[in-house]
């Protein structure tokens, strides 16, 4: 179907939805890469206007990627909640936004609404929303997950502790671990990516946190991040996981480049479910996204970036995750070029994923070869806390040693819970009073030698 | 108050480089390292923009006993290498050109010495890696073609590379994405049958290979496991699985 839109003498035209969503989308280099993105900022805003006037019913007509070639369409479609939809099904993409951004659309109303919104439903409306707009409306979502410690509470805010090693190092692992606890990061997950692909040294490293978690009772989960297949071999041979961990994409053909598909999480997640490791919850799925790794794929089928990745979240969803984590800026300047479209995406993500329903946490994080630094980082980090963002990364110092970028710190999570009053995941918040790190209320104490948790030091 | 000075558990600094124990200055970083934080990234920007030498590095391969040969991307300049991986990951066709004009001879593996993101790995480390593969690649009795010396190259060009080679498997050294505190770490990646359009599912990896990551040893250790594997179950990626480290730990029993 052609859509149109004229400005002044102009009449831009654009062939299908998918295009037009493209060229809707705000301006980012992976985009230009793939060249689907508007050609100028008159025709961007034309496509928005064109795009306002959509009935939100035309996605349920027009799968963005054919439904015989793609199981995540197949799976966007067949789990589609009619009746959820039911409240919003009348309206244009444009009367969408401003329903959103009403004051009776509140955190129950969105809940309620969430399975009936499509990824390209989300990615339709967050291109006609400012950054405020998707800060607005996100805040309002309410998702809570469960494991050891409940994950989106509100007024709460949980942290990944990512103590990675460039080797593995159980030692260097276990540093990285204790200066985390001690500075009060933790209650998310705490979550190797490990440098080996090595099913025993993997294994060495479940245990390693698993031994930790118990030794001091901490309520948090476990997660060394390898391929699903590897967990589920894993736990076949007995070793104590928590969570299973995926990336996972918003094409069939871009989960394929995983070396995943479907299936396989269903095995992973129900792999996981039978070792009954959760004592509060059995959200036992932990996945990893980020704009641009479709395109990277070249298993975009054509759409632009931001559309694929809300796809992506149809994916998670369908696994009850505790935790989805948009990894925005780790792919890398081609695909978001600097701060500002770092910024922009991170804010995209967060709201689709949140207007779905997910755990949306975010590592806010940028690469050496893009144009950003750490003040984007703490305007970004500063925009997702006031939206509500479930969970950030906590990395030593902001420098990862194993990945080789940077992300946010024990510190910068500290300095969101300082100005916005944050606080950590109930349970985790309670043990650290109990262990003398934080005072009634969740100020952090002065460190002091001789803490209980640094015998547990190598 | 610890107050901008080091936490009490500085003495775990010995057993990472992550930057750990860094004190505090009521929730943010003492002034000290917030600024040597911003050197690191300064440092590692200035790395990610160093032009290759390829011209040399062909000097140190060929005194090693291998034919070296010169391509580039098809990726003009670093700019456009940042922002079009596309090209990235395929030839010139200068190059293209001349690795067609190659008289065709089937070779087990063919070594892709890439620039990546760090011109600096491939300096330091490509030469001496090699040099710790060739008792192993003896070993195997593999033979080995031309190592292509790749500028303004991503993993992938060897996949075409290897192809226009004959190669039956390709193994791309390129230098990293410069970290704070590894601006020189290179990256192994092994694809067996080597194709234009394969995807990183069918590869595998061994990276962080340098002195103070993995050693040059080690590393060649397990990318020699790899490639016996490889050829062994006829498969590279998500299907092959390293699980060197059960030989290795035959080998040397593990520290601790």
């Amino acid at each position: 179907m052609l859509h149109s839109q004229t400005i002044g003498a102009t009449r831009w035209t654009f062939d299908g939805l998918k295009v037009l969503m493209a060229k809707a989308s705000p301006l980012r280099s992976g985009d230009v890469l793939a060249g689907v993105a508007a050609g100028s900022a008159e025709e961007n805003v034309a496509a928005k206007l064109a795009l306002a006037e959509i009935p939100l019913r035309v996605f349920l007509d027009e799968p963005l990627v054919p439904y015989a070639e793609d199981e995540v369409t197949r799976l966007i479609f067949d789990t589609h909640n009619a009746p959820a939809f039911a409240a919003v099904a009348d309206l244009t993409v444009g009367e969408f936004r401003d329903h959103l951004l009403a004051e009776t659309t509140d955190g129950a109303v969105l809940a309620a609404l969430a399975p009936g919104v499509t990824p390209e439903m989300a990615a339709a409306v967050s291109k006609l929303m400012r950054n405020q707009d998707l800060i607005a409306v996100a805040r309002k979502c309410r998702v809570v997950t469960r494991f050891r410690s409940t994950i989106g509470l509100p007024g709460t805010m949980a942290v990944r502790l990512q103590p990675n090693h460039p080797t593995d190092d159980r030692q260097g692992i276990t540093a990285s671990i204790l200066d985390g606890l001690m500075y009060g990061s933790g209650d998310a997950t705490i979550g190797v990516n490990p440098a080996s692909d090595s099913l025993p040294a993997i294994g060495d490293l479940v245990r390693l946190l698993d031994d930790l978690i118990q030794r001091f009772e901490i309520p948090t989960q476990s997660c060394v991040l390898t391929h699903v297949t590897g967990a589920i071999e894993l736990i076949e041979r007995g070793a104590p996981v928590d969570l299973v961990f995926q990336s996972v994409a918003g094409t069939e053909a871009a989960n394929r480049s995983f070396g995943v598909d479907l299936a396989m999480l269903k095995e992973g997640r129900e792999a996981a479910l039978s070792l009954k490791r959760g004592t509060l919850g059995d959200n036992v799925m932990y996945f990893e996204t980020g704009q641009g790794s479709a395109l990277s794929a070249g298993a975009h089928h054509g759409m632009d970036q931001q559309t694929v990745e809300a796809r992506a979240y149809a994916v998670a969803r369908a696994f009850d995750p505790l935790l989805v984590n948009t990894v925005v800026g780790f792919i890398g300047p081609e695909y978001l070029y600097d701060g500002k479209q770092i910024i922009r995406a991170g804010l995209e993500d967060h709201f689709c994923g949140k207007l779905m329903g997910l755990p949306l946490g975010c590592d806010v994080c940028y690469t050496n070869h893009a144009e950003a630094d750490q003040d984007d980082m703490d305007t970004l980090l500063t925009l997702l806390a006031v939206a509500g963002v479930s969970f950030i990364m906590g990395v030593p110092g902001s420098d990862d040693v194993m990945l080789n970028y940077q992300s946010t710190s024990f510190h910068d999570a500290l300095y969101v819970r300082q100005v916005l009053g944050l606080k950590r995941a109930p349970e985790f918040e309670a043990w650290l009073e109990r262990m003398g790190l934080t005072a009634p209320g969740g100020l952090l104490l002065p460190a002091r030698s001789g803490h209980p948790l640094l015998t547990a030091a190598p | 108050m610890s107050g901008p000075g080091l936490d009490p558990w500085s003495g775990l600094g010995a057993f990472t480089p992550a930057r750990i124990a860094l004190g505090r200055a009521g929730a943010a970083l003492p002034t000290r390292q917030v600024l040597e934080l911003a050197l690191a990234h300064a440092c590692a920007r200035d790395a990610v923009h160093a032009p290759f030498d390829a011209a040399s590095m062909a000097g140190r391969i060929a005194d090693l006993g291998y034919e070296t040969l010169s391509v580039k991307s098809a990726a003009g300049d670093r700019n456009a290498y940042l922002q079009r991986p596309d090209l990235g990951r395929r030839l010139s066709d200068d190059s293209r050109r001349l690795l067609d004009g190659r008289p065709k001879g089937r070779s087990d593996i063919v070594f892709v010495v890439a620039d990546g993101l760090s011109s600096a790995a491939v300096h330091a480390h490509v030469v001496p890696l090699l040099r710790a593969l060739r008792i192993h690649i003896e070993e195997g009795g593999w033979s080995v073609g031309p190592v292509v010396l790749a500028s303004q190259a991503r993993v992938a060009l060897g996949d075409e590379v290897g192809e226009s080679l004959a190669a039956r498997m390709a193994m791309v050294l390129v230098g990293e994405r410069p970290g704070l505190s590894s601006p020189d770490s290179l990256g192994a990646y092994l694809t067996l049958d080597p194709v234009v359009g394969r995807s990183d599912a069918e590869r595998n990896c061994v990276s962080n290979i340098r002195p103070a990551g993995l050693a040059y040893d080690r590393a060649a250790f397990k990318l020699a496991w790899l490639m016996r594997e490889a050829f062994r179950r006829a498969a590279t990626g998500v299907a092959l699985k390293d699980e060197s480290d059960l030989d290795l730990a035959l080998l040397s029993p593990p520290k601790g």
